[in-house]
């Protein structure tokens, strides 16, 4: 059992601003279903100024507390104030967080960024951590992401690395990877981060890219002809896929799972990605 | 704890049951002594212990020289695995399941990186069911021990041990179960089984924790994994947990007079349970098979929404129960047995476990029932993931695409 403060029960059981934002102006979007948690946070930016904030949350109690935090944090806030908001504020403002629970405040301020980099109009892949090399597999976490975080939260171990990013919380694999990124951002913030080796992708980076071309590519099409369809598991290169709405009993739906969505997604994402309907 | 809990958490640990308490409190207080001493006050404690053993040893249908007592269950399932290694050097090959409990799995997977063993960790349908092909075909002249639980924790699905047992002795490999969740819950008659070890915990029976207990079938090679005094005759050293023992002869009695009862009146409860749950929350899924499963267990995963988040929200109506969501075990991996069971990560994450047990009453069901589907609902008006646009249900002309 986790040991939470009072604010965090209370921004839990009574979190502020819930809900998507019809008429936002910025729209920041981090983690996935996969990851078990995801944050969509939703700014009303007018004259600089964020107006308005709601958040839409997965996760845990923490998660959703963080972003409950979060909203109201960041209303009245100019931009480049928001911007200033680190994890730590998000952690302060609830009264601290469990250690194992810290990578829920750093979502916030990674949702924050996003949302606000979308405004400005700067190219966010929403879905991916673009920026460095993945150096976790299982959670998709970048080189930047964990130097950044040893850096703001003067991190001294793995776990703690861990906690605060959840990097190296699942196979372990990195875990050599990340004591030496430790090492880096602790021993001189000036040494220049090594030459990075081209990417290659994940598990977590693919699960991301199809989900993101389901959402934006084929469902619109689908959508077209009043169908729809539901992302239902990804296993490897196996995606399994629920057709819905007028696709449902259609005789030719096998012809949209294979010659539309199959094809689509091995186009954008992998040549061997295989389509299933379920 | 203050407040009235409504208790649906029995696979984790059952309360100990008031006879159990009253058994084992003297041998506390008055009757504390050794019962390996030479004296009567001692050897008195010796004589209630052999009751003890008996008791379980009928609640098994084995014998009592086939009992080991151990500090928990984990204790007995590491000394199975080793033991049955140690015994025949010569063999480097174990068998078990992707979805065995950390007792069982997390010691395979010690014993293939640093020890060199091969591992076969066998896979499970979307049911969570062997395939009993797959069994057979993993088996080889080097498998030192096939090692499967016999109930899981998290879905409560039964695995035929009496099958495998007999597979794995027609090879002439050794059989361990983890029995844990499976002892006390559904009849056991060892006599009748090729089974050669099994493990058991007290606390998940009505005794308390801290005891445990290791089945080894008579004239099989056996290599102790505390070395010390000659108690347990030799096959266990250490001091005798005697209030633990007397515990849990107590509780093995009781459970062997409770087995129709939780397999009709706990079963009866569950089913009423699970099936109004499912019924009344849209985008839920029963995980495990719906027959092959123990009576007092239900797991069910509701869709969009994670399981942290919905304990404390039940929590805070004092019902107390468990997920396989990642968040709940800071591990932040879901649940190895619904993922194993390709349990997809949409559902996988909310996934809600609750186990009942003999003092499960009526109304802690319907309060249960009365309250979860709130619970997802708030939840779900959180969640950025909805049921698409386009909800399956809607009648819908014929289709043009």
């Amino acid at each position: 059992m986790w040991e939470y403060t009072d604010k965090v029960k209370e921004h839990f059981l009574n979190p502020k601003n819930v809900g998507e934002m019809k008429d936002a102006t910025a729209v920041g979007e981090v983690g996935s279903i996969a990851c078990g948690d995801a944050l969509k946070l939703f700014l009303k930016i007018e004259d600089g100024v964020i107006q308005d904030a709601s958040f839409q949350t997965f996760g845990c109690a923490s998660a959703i507390a963080s972003s409950s935090a979060l909203t109201e944090l960041v209303k009245g806030k100019t931009v480049d104030e928001a911007l200033k908001i680190t994890n730590k504020d998000i952690a302060t403002a609830l009264g601290g967080l469990p250690r194992e629970k810290m990578h829920c405040s750093v979502m916030g301020q990674e949702a924050l960024e996003a949302a606000i980099k979308t405004w400005r109009g700067e190219k966010v892949a929403s879905h991916e951590h673009s920026e460095g090399e993945i150096v976790c597999e299982c959670f998709g976490v970048t080189d930047e992401q964990i130097l950044s975080a040893v850096r703001e939260n003067d991190l001294k171990t793995i776990e703690d690395v861990t906690y605060y990013t959840k990097a190296g919380g699942g196979c372990a694999k990195c875990h050599e990877k990340i004591a030496e990124l430790i090492a880096q951002a602790r021993g001189e913030n000036l040494a220049a981060p090594a030459p990075k080796p081209a990417k290659r992708l994940t598990n977590i980076q693919r699960m991301r890219m199809i989900e993101e071309v389901l959402e934006k590519e084929i469902r619109p099409r689908l959508q077209l002809d009043g169908g729809d369809i539901e992302l239902a598991d990804i296993e490897g290169l196996v995606v399994s896929v629920t057709l819905r709405g007028r696709c449902v009993g259609c005789p030719s739906s096998q012809a949209t799972v294979h010659g539309v969505v199959e094809t689509i997604l091995r186009e954008k994402v992998d040549p061997e990605i295989q389509v299933r309907e379920v | 704890m203050s407040s009235p809990v409504i208790y649906m958490d029995n696979n984790a640990t059952t309360r100990v049951a008031p006879e159990v308490l009253e058994a084992m409190l003297p041998f506390f207080s008055e009757r504390y002594g050794n019962p390996s001493s030479m004296h009567s006050f001692g050897g008195a404690v010796g004589k209630e212990m052999r009751e003890a053993r008996e008791n379980l040893a009928d609640l098994l249908g084995c014998g009592t020289d086939e009992i080991v007592f151990t500090s928990c269950g984990t204790e007995a399932d590491n000394t199975a695995i080793r033991s049955a290694l140690a015994a025949q050097p010569e063999k480097r090959h174990i068998v078990t399941t992707r979805v065995e409990h950390p007792a069982v799995l997390s010691l395979c997977k010690f014993l293939e990186r640093s020890q060199g063993y091969r591992v076969t960790y066998l896979g499970v349908d979307a049911e969570g069911k062997l395939d009993m092909q797959e069994l057979a075909d993993s088996l080889t002249d080097d498998t030192a021990v096939v090692s499967i639980m016999w109930a899981n924790n998290e879905t409560g699905v039964i695995f035929p041990i009496p099958e495998i047992a007999t597979l794995a002795k027609s090879r002439g490999i050794f059989m361990h179960t983890d029995a844990v969740q499976a002892v006390g819950k559904i009849p056991i008659s060892l006599k009748d089984l090729d089974v050669d070890m099994l493990a058991l915990s007290g606390h998940k029976l009505h005794a308390p924790k801290g005891i445990g207990a290791l089945y080894v079938r008579r004239k099989l090679p056996y290599r102790p994994f505390l070395i010390g005094g000659h108690q347990e005759h030799g096959r266990r050293a250490g001091t005798e947990n005697t209030t633990g023992i007397i515990a849990l002869g107590a509780a093995a009695k009781a459970a062997k007079a409770h087995i129709p009862l939780e397999n009709t009146t706990v079963r009866a409860l569950r089913d009423k349970l699970e099936n109004a749950l499912l019924a009344a929350v849209p985008d839920s899924r029963l995980n495990g098979h719906k027959e092959d499963r123990l009576p007092n267990t239900a797991n069910i995963s509701f869709k969009y929404v994670e399981g942290e988040a919905i304990l404390l929200l039940l929590d805070q109506l004092g019902i107390a129960a468990s997920s396989g969501s990642a968040c709940t075990s800071g591990s932040l991996e879901p649940s190895h047995v619904l993922r194993a069971m390709g349990v997809p990560f949409t559902y996988a994450h909310g996934s809600i476990r609750f186990s009942l047990s003999r003092y499960t009453t009526e109304a802690d069901v319907d309060y249960v029932i009365n309250n979860v589907p709130g619970i997802i609902e708030t939840l779900r008006k959180i969640s950025p993931y909805k049921k698409g646009a386009a909800d399956p249900l809607d009648p819908k002309p014929a289709c043009g695409c």
